[in-house]
């Protein structure tokens, strides 16, 4: 038997693929496609304090091998949340991580603060790194030190796993990895979408509503996968990546360069049980390794930074 | 809902550019109901990435068909399947056309390939009065089967009224006693905006199918909000609380 389990903190995880944040709804839509005790754990959309209406459309727009989307954290609120979405959550035989937004640090507090008393939540993933709304989101993922500032405030209040979901749109995310990391987070979540765009050449307007949105898909792969890389040459706690992964093949790919776990966004859209065929398929990958544990995989890359340009400010 | 891989049994290009698909589900054509719609995924690859939306457009037995034309990628591929091909296909998705009201008459409006989701309603209405208008740029991209009582519009004249569907249901309108009539509308925006105007307008009840660039098709992506006309919530999505809404509950944009 191979081991597929890990642990983040005390929670631990039945295998090392979850489903990612705003592509598995508040995990009751796919029910009749999906048996989520086959996954690792499932993250929430994000949710904020009061309900949010999101963008205007458009808010998709399909590019090569990807999507651009702008949804702007469109959520039930927390209040709903707790009410209708989370007894259902509750009896999944699966972690559930909820997945916190908020347009400022008392609003990240506040969320957090009433998620943490309820039962059915196993931990948070703080989402510092929406590009799509103008207040919060990026402009505290793209600060360190509110970033840092945000960890610390949030640590204090719970004891669950805290996992900061970081976004790849500066310019040394390792940075960041680390000022959490000190500041006492459990995990980090690499990446968030990549900032895009795309234009209408016939009316010469922008696509979307909100002229950029965040791109995700197997487009963003290998970026995702050396965002990833420059994380794991830089902290010690677990890393989630995120981007792009479409198959087993991908999420091998993520642990070799030092996940400890992957999240499954886009592909949920267009295949809803790829998620649970990959859970299978990195335990068959590690069999016909003959390996003992799906986590000897993680971090085992051979590969040198020395002759990375990342190398320059690790 | 189900997600399978459906074999194609035929093909057939129905229209100038206008393609019937036919697969076989039998979960689908035993649930399905009219307005609601598949999702299919055009590639196992990951290029194009996206499924692609289409109306229900008439169930027989175990078989269901859509028909669409070429106009990106994913049709493309799709107007190339053969019979035997898989179809990788997620539905039936979305709320259904209400026809259980009290109306005598079941007006269809369709502008081009707004026609989809009508021989699936047609079939369903069986035993009510039905008038269908159907409006295409020219006669050669018209596709008429499986309709009832048809009016032709073409943008060119090459075939019926000469101009918009809407323009010719408003004459008809003007010309007969259709107060208990109840429209059904699919197309362009701009048609459904005057469809709408016009349903209005002569007081009559009128149902829109709209389309929308959505990722999943089942409520999680968020991605295909129509704005509502009042409501806590302000937008409505046309994947779960659509793709059909009471022209009275959204502002068409």
């Amino acid at each position: 038997m191979v081991k597929t389990a890990f642990n983040i903190g005390e929670v631990e995880f039945k295998n090392r693929v979850l489903v990612a944040s705003g592509t598995f709804g508040y995990g009751d839509e796919l029910k009749e496609l999906v048996d989520v005790s086959k996954l690792g754990g499932i993250i929430t959309k994000s949710l904020s304090w009061k309900p949010r209406d999101g963008n205007p459309p458009k808010r998709i727009v399909e590019t090569a091998s990807g999507m651009l989307n702008s949804i702007g954290l469109a959520n039930i609120g927390v209040e709903d949340f707790v009410e209708e979405k989370l007894p259902y959550l509750e009896k999944l035989d699966t972690v559930v991580i909820a997945n916190i937004a908020a347009s400022s640090v008392e609003e990240y507090c506040d969320v957090l603060a009433l998620l943490d008393e309820k039962e059915g939540i196993d931990a948070f993933e703080i989402n510092v790194s929406c590009p799509n709304v103008k207040e919060g989101g990026l402009s505290f993922g793209t600060d360190c030190n509110a970033t840092a500032e945000i960890t610390s405030k949030l640590r204090a209040l719970t004891k669950k796993p805290l996992i900061i979901k970081l976004t790849p749109n500066v310019t040394h995310i390792s940075e960041f990895a680390k000022a959490v990391e000190e500041a006492g987070a459990d995990a980090v979540s690499v990446i968030n979408t990549v900032i895009g765009m795309a234009v209408d050449i016939k009316t010469r307007k922008p696509k979307l509503s909100t002229v950029t949105g965040g791109l995700s898909g197997p487009a963003i792969k290998p970026i995702a996968l050396a965002k990833v890389y420059e994380v794991a040459q830089t902290v010690d706690i677990p890393i989630l990546g995120i981007g792009g992964i479409a198959s087993t093949e991908d999420a091998v790919e993520f642990l070799l360069v030092g996940a400890s776990a992957v999240q499954i966004g886009t592909m949920n859209y267009v295949d809803p049980t790829g998620s649970i065929k990959i859970a299978d398929g990195l335990r068959r990958h590690a069999e016909s390794n003959s390996l003992k544990d799906v986590g000897d995989l993680v971090g085992a890359i051979d590969a040198n930074v020395e002759f990375s340009v990342l190398q320059s400010w690790l | 809902m189900t997600q399978e891989l459906a074999p194609v049994s035929e093909r057939t290009e129905v229209a100038d550019g206008i393609f019937l698909l036919r697969f076989t589900s039998a979960h689908i054509a035993h649930t399905a109901q009219p307005g609601q719609f598949v999702n299919i995924r055009p590639v196992a690859g990951l290029s194009p990435l996206l499924r692609r939306p289409f109306s229900v457009c008439r169930v027989e037995k175990n078989d269901v068909e859509i028909v669409f034309n070429v106009a990106g990628a994913g049709t493309r591929i799709l107007a190339l399947k053969r019979p035997g091909d898989e179809l990788d296909v997620l539905g039936p998705l979305g709320s259904p056309f209400g026809f259980g009201e009290d109306f005598e008459t079941a007006i269809m409006v369709a502008g081009g390939l707004g026609i989809a989701p009508f021989p699936f309603l047609t079939q369903n209405l069986r035993g009510r009065k039905v008038e269908t208008f159907v409006g295409a740029g020219t006669a050669g991209k018209l596709w008429l089967e499986h309709l009832q009582a048809v009016h032709i519009a073409t943008d060119d004249g090459s075939k019926g009224f000469h101009g918009n569907v809407v323009a010719l249901l408003e004459e008809f309108l003007g010309s007969k006693n259709l107060e208990n009539s109840k429209i059904y509308g699919c197309g362009p925006t701009r048609m459904l905006q005057a469809l709408s105007d016009l349903a209005k307008m002569n007081d009559l009840q009128c149902e829109l199918s709209l389309e929308g660039d959505m990722a999943c098709g089942i409520g999680i992506c968020q991605g295909c909000p129509v704005e509502r006309v009042n409501g806590k919530k302000k937008y409505a999505l046309v994947c779960t609380d659509g793709p059909t809404f009471n022209c009275n509950d959204i502002v068409l944009a």
